[in-house]
């Protein structure tokens, strides 16, 4: 027993209201519920992307809006391995080729349904993942980023010269005319894809939703915040790394089957490409990165900005599109490193006021 | 059988070698405190026992099972946690949060982890700030935050790291007494400090090491008198 | 499959490896003094061999004459990049800095497809042309001028670093970057240099691929990819590491594409990385 004790700190009526503070504490909510402004900006956003694609009723209006979905999922689905769990992919373009490939051969060649193909897609995906992140999980931040470059870059290689599955050529998807919602095929109109996109992107987005308030979320925050000092409070590191991983997988490549039904050619230059990881993450970033919604923001800005300039200043020969894409990128890294979901906050009204600092110590 | 059983503990790297054959042991519910001036190699001990690094010789039993070669997250499942000398707070995320991961350790059910992690950050005096973002704390409060996260996992042994270094004078006895309130609990510690005012309060046993070798171990008082001790911190004149 | 003809290959290999390493060697630098990596660094080469080109083709200017040129708009390009990007963005997280860099290199590759459209372009008729034979071994004499250019390039660099009060500065800064200011080490000007120099490197492995190889806005892609997985092979931050891995870049590709497949070639590079830092996971002189 130590000989002297140290000299008293808190005068002894302090006990009881700390109690009450602690129960205090104990009986408020985790988390801040929904303010009604929210809740209103939420249903208006609802009713909106729910009557676009009738009040915008011609092809191209439809298109960009598919390609902001699509663009959301996968960059939602890199943001629940880079933005939650901190590991930066820079090869996700080989999730995306493998559900695109998947469910695109498996029609081609045996009809099967491409709902039935996707979900071989996301598991083939899914065990990608587990065999990529075994070997590199113990690499760290660039290493791991280069690592899955490379092996992106050689994927697409191989199915270049894999002849099973087409090649350079690819795979040609028939056009078939009946049976549209099992064959997922739409021939006559954009609304449907339109409605399977916006399910799928709400699908990943609740699912982070949910990851957020799970202990798998605070393990993914943990190990990327600091790895050590997760693993010294019990965090099995590489299982939470792989199971993320494998997550962010399954919605890449749910995104990849939706694309080959949707653009019916499935091909190596166009899945696999470099430049889609790259954009995927760009979108991530932007948007602002291990949040709910900047994935879903930063797509729907730089999509249609991809696509509008594209259409009246780009061309084949332009690249002006490409100069304000890339301009536009350095200047929100610069002065506004946060994404623009910073900006957004701040409109929603949901920016808690910033700490004090606190002066001296204990 | 004593809590914590250490045999033969060695480590090199590269050249210099760190610890060299070191063997204690802890009784359950006492604080054994670990000095000796710097490259002694206290930290090294305690990386070794959490599963930081891999020893090159020696034995470690916990509570009975050999735990030398097992991932720090097992070990902590096994019931021992630590401190980390330089601070590693999950910077973006709140105090709650950053507890809320050692809590979750303990319960896998969310609302029995949070009742976990607010209680042990009432135990140490942060529940106000339980808000704030981890990057905004003082050093003393993120002192006090290390400890509440090793804490919410509900270790049954404690190893801290240096629990008042860069923390300044005025805030030291209040840390001093929260360590203490520890012990009262039923944790028992294992404490690194250069303080040995503090230590002389809470020890109840302290081991000396010195250029990787344990050279005393005894009372706080006994270690306070003992020659070699001396000469290691200050030299063979004082002894 | 004669022992000339894999004797031919080793040789164009490590001929190219310089070359490589070179790259490499600018993007290991900057690396090691801020932990950035300049995803931009293919374009920054892109640009060094446009340079070359257009004082070539308005001014005729050879690209052995202009290489000094060239590297020091580089040397200022990297300069301004620091100054106009880098310095912003030294304490935001990895993702920020590397997707700053990499709107810098969508905005330059797209600004040279603008500027001097997609076609190809060659240096025709260099005063370093045609062939040599050594013992029964052709070596293209381009080739071999921008080897040996980018060899001396990086003892060069490799003596300033080690040598030099200046170098020594850089390594201080790069070591600890509080410290090194304390020291009086004004350390955003050695991060400028840092830029300024990586840049050159790029800018002098341009110049001299110029001599021989096809300029167009996309020819950095390739190049960066190699010298990426060469600076990661070798170590972040290790210039020696990143001759290493050059030369056993070069020396994968040549000699893979003729004994394995060529088309695969650049799988077996990766894969070789992958293997590497399997078993050693901060590269092979890597400090990280």
């Amino acid at each position: 027993m130590p000989s002297s004790s140290p000299p008293p700190l808190s005068p002894p009526s302090r006990a009881t209201v700390d109690d009450a503070s602690l129960r205090a504490a104990l009986d408020e909510p985790s988390r801040k519920p929904l303010s009604g402004r929210q809740k209103a900006l939420g249903c208006l956003a609802a009713a909106v992307l729910l009557a676009y694609p009738f009040v915008f009723d011609g092809p191209f209006p439809q298109h960009v809006m598919i390609m902001i979905f699509l663009y959301a999922l996968m960059a939602q689905s890199w943001n629940i391995m880079a933005g939650y769990c901190g590991q930066i992919s820079l090869g996700h373009a080989v999730f995306f080729g493998i559900g695109a490939y998947s469910s695109g051969f498996l029609f081609a060649t045996y009809h099967i349904s491409p709902w039935l193909g996707m979900l071989v897609g996301i598991f083939l995906a899914m065990a990608m993942a587990l065999v990529i992140g075994i070997p590199t999980f113990r690499l760290r931040g660039h290493y791991f980023a280069i690592a899955t470059l490379v092996i992106g870059e050689s994927v697409q290689i191989i199915f270049q010269r894999w002849e099973f599955v087409g090649a350079a050529r690819g795979i040609w998807l028939p056009i078939v005319r009946e049976n549209a919602w099992l064959n997922f095929q739409f021939n006559e109109s954009k609304i449907p894809y339109y409605f399977i996109a916006l399910g799928f992107l709400a699908l990943a987005t609740l699912a982070i939703w949910r990851l957020e308030r799970s202990k798998a979320g605070y393990y993914f925050r943990a190990i990327r915040e600091d790895p050590d000092a997760a693993s010294s409070l019990g965090v099995n590191i590489t299982l939470y790394k792989t199971v993320a991983f494998m997550m962010s997988a399954g919605f890449m490549a749910m995104a990849g089957t939706f694309f080959s039904q949707y653009i019916l050619i499935v091909d190596p230059e166009n899945v696999f490409a470099l430049s889609l990881s790259i954009l995927v993450l760009l979108m991530a970033v932007m948007g602002g990165v291990g949040t709910l919604l900047g994935p879903i923001i930063g797509a729907a800005v730089l999509v249609p900005l991809s696509e509008y300039t594209r259409i009246y200043l780009g061309g084949t020969g332009g690249a002006v599109d490409l100069i304000i894409y890339g301009a536009l990128i350095m200047l929100i890294c610069i002065y506004k490193p946060d994404g623009l979901i910073g900006i957004a906050k701040q409109w929603l009204g949901r920016r808690p006021p910033p700490e004090e600092t606190a002066h001296g110590d204990a | 059988m004593a809590m914590l059983e250490v045999e033969g503990l060695t480590k090199a790297f590269g050249g210099v070698v760190a610890n060299n054959d070191i063997s204690f042991s802890v009784e359950e519910g006492e604080i054994l405190g670990l000095i000796g001036p710097n490259g002694a190699g206290k930290s090294t001990v305690f990386e070794l026992l959490t599963g930081f690094h891999s020893a090159d010789a020696g034995r470690v039993r916990f509570q009975g099972r050999p735990i030398l070669g097992l991932r720090p997250d097992q070990i902590n499942r096994l019931g021992m946690g630590r401190t980390f000398q330089k601070l590693k707070p999950f910077q973006r995320m709140t105090v709650e949060e950053n507890v809320m991961v050692g809590g979750l350790q303990h319960d896998a059910d969310l609302g029995a982890a949070r009742e976990q992690a607010l209680t042990a950050l009432y135990f140490v005096g942060l529940l106000d700030k339980r808000n704030a973002d981890a990057g905004t704390l003082s050093t003393g409060q993120r002192k006090r935050l290390e400890l509440a996260r090793a804490m919410a996992t509900g270790p049954k042994l404690l190893l801290l790291d240096e629990v008042t270094g860069g923390v300044d004078q005025r805030s030291i006895p209040a840390l001093t007494e929260l360590v203490g309130r520890l012990r009262s609990q039923g944790t028992t510690l294992i404490v690194i400090e250069h303080n040995m005012q503090v230590l002389m309060s809470l020890a109840d046993r302290i081991l000396a090491l010195h250029l990787g070798r344990k050279i005393a171990v005894g009372t706080p008082r006994e270690i306070q008198e003992d020659t070699l001790v001396i000469e290691s911190y200050l030299g063979a004149a004082y002894a | 499959m004669t022992l000339e003809i894999i004797i031919q290959a080793i040789i164009s290999g490590l001929l190219m490896g310089f070359v490589y390493a070179l790259i490499a060697a600018g993007l290991s630098l900057i690396f090691g003094l801020m932990e950035i990596v300049n995803f931009a660094h293919g374009e920054f080469m892109m640009l060094g061999m446009y340079a070359a080109f257009w004082l070539w083709s308005l001014f005729g200017l050879d690209p052995l004459v202009s290489l000094p040129i060239c590297a020091a708009l580089l040397f200022c390009l990297g300069v301004a990049t620091h100054y106009g990007i880098i310095r912003h963005i030294l304490n935001a997280s990895m993702l920020v800095q590397i997707c700053a860099t990499f709107g810098l290199a969508i905005f330059l590759r797209a600004s040279a497809q603008f500027l001097w459209t997609p076609d190809f372009r060659t240096i025709s008729h260099p005063i370093v042309e045609g062939r040599v034979e050594i013992m029964g071994i052709f070596i293209g004499l381009p080739q071999l001028v921008a080897s040996l250019g980018c060899l001396l390039a990086f003892a060069g660099l490799y003596v300033f670093i080690n040598r030099t009060d200046t170098g020594l500065a850089l390594q201080a800064t790069a070591q600890d970057r509080e410290a090194a200011s304390l020291m009086g080490i004004p350390t955003d000007r050695m991060y400028a240099l840092g830029w300024g120099i990586g840049s050159a490197c790029v800018g002098v492995a341009g110049g001299l691929l110029a001599m021989f190889y096809f300029i167009f806005p996309e020819v950095g892609f390739l190049f960066a990819l190699l010298a990426y997985v060469a600076v990661a092979m070798g170590g972040f931050g290790s210039i020696t590491g990143a001759l290493f891995a050059g030369l056993l870049i070069g020396l994968m590709e040549s000699l893979g594409g003729l004994l394995i497949d060529p088309s695969f070639k650049y799988v077996f590079i990766f894969a070789m990385y992958l293997v590497v830092v399997f078993f050693r996971p901060q590269g092979l002189f890597g400090r990280y």
